[in-house]
């Protein structure tokens, strides 16, 4: 198992950080859910790239003002997605391209984000691999580049790419269903 | 989530590219400017001459309202007077 070297904050300490002004600590949150507030603008509801920055700025912003309304500290992602949705559905509707809350646009939406809420949890085991196993995946499946760029980029040979990723997706699967064996079932209200 | 074949793990790795960067930089920097740049904006509003200083020179504006005029702070000032 590759194992990452460096511990990363849990979202309970982050927040916690934020709290007290930390600066660093408000860097790293937006670092860290900065895809997934993307994702959701651009993939759950098909924002164009002006609006969905729009709404990733107002995310971002509102997530500031209102972290000391946040109940728990744990419970910040499910907060920060319903966060977006909201901030996209009033875009939406500001510009009137939707008028009703329930539309079957709406559902499909929350589908979407329902599947990239299980992708953040495979994001999130991404995070506890080792540098070499976060490099290779997230150039050749986030970021699209080609087992050439890649290559030349971490000055590894690009015949051993492929086996390189195969090795690095056994590596995460074993931490995803580590941390699935140990983890407590998920509940909670959301309010934003 | 149920299974995790490569297949699967890509797919959902897939559906998480990096936001633009500028992005992110902006998120990270505005919030802490937001309060002096909407009172300095308001203000503009409401007067003529303290408008035109603004736009005349965004940086100083920005630096006296106390906080550091990064550029993606000077960009977002411009974007906000120009609505």
């Amino acid at each position: 198992m590759v194992v990452a070297q460096d511990v990363e904050p849990s979202d309970a300490d982050l927040v916690a950080r934020c709290r007290r002004g930390d600066r660093d600590a408000w860097d790293a949150l937006v670092v860290r859910f900065s895809r997934y507030v993307y994702a959701i603008a651009t993939q759950a509801f098909r924002l164009p790239q002006h609006d969905a920055e729009d709404v990733f700025q107002d995310v971002f912003t509102k997530s500031f003002e209102r972290l000391g309304s946040l109940r728990s500290d744990d419970a910040i992602r499910p907060w920060i997605g319903q966060l977006t949705r909201n901030c996209c559905l009033d875009h939406l509707r500001a510009s009137g391209r939707i008028v009703l809350v329930e539309e079957p646009e709406d559902r499909a939406a929350d589908d979407a984000i329902a599947r990239l809420d299980e992708a953040i949890t495979v994001r999130e085991s991404l995070e506890h691999l080792g540098e070499e196993c976060r490099e290779v995946l997230d150039r050749f499946f986030c970021r699209d580049e080609s087992y050439r760029t890649i290559g030349e980029e971490l000055g590894i040979p690009a015949g051993t790419i492929a086996s390189r990723i195969s090795r690095c997706l056994g590596h995460l699967r074993a931490d995803l269903e580590g941390r699935n064996a140990a983890a407590p079932p998920s509940s909670g209200q959301v309010t934003t | 989530m149920t299974t995790h074949n490569d297949e699967h793990l890509g797919e959902l790795l897939r559906l998480l590219p990096p936001a633009p960067a500028a992005w992110v930089t902006a998120a990270q920097e505005l919030p802490l400017a937001r309060v002096q740049l909407d009172a300095l904006v308001e203000r503009a509003e409401v007067d003529a001459a303290f408008r035109a200083s603004v736009v005349a020179d965004l940086e100083m504006a920005i630096r006296a309202s106390g906080v550091e005029p990064s550029p993606v702070v000077v960009e977002h000032l411009r974007k906000l007077l120009s609505r």
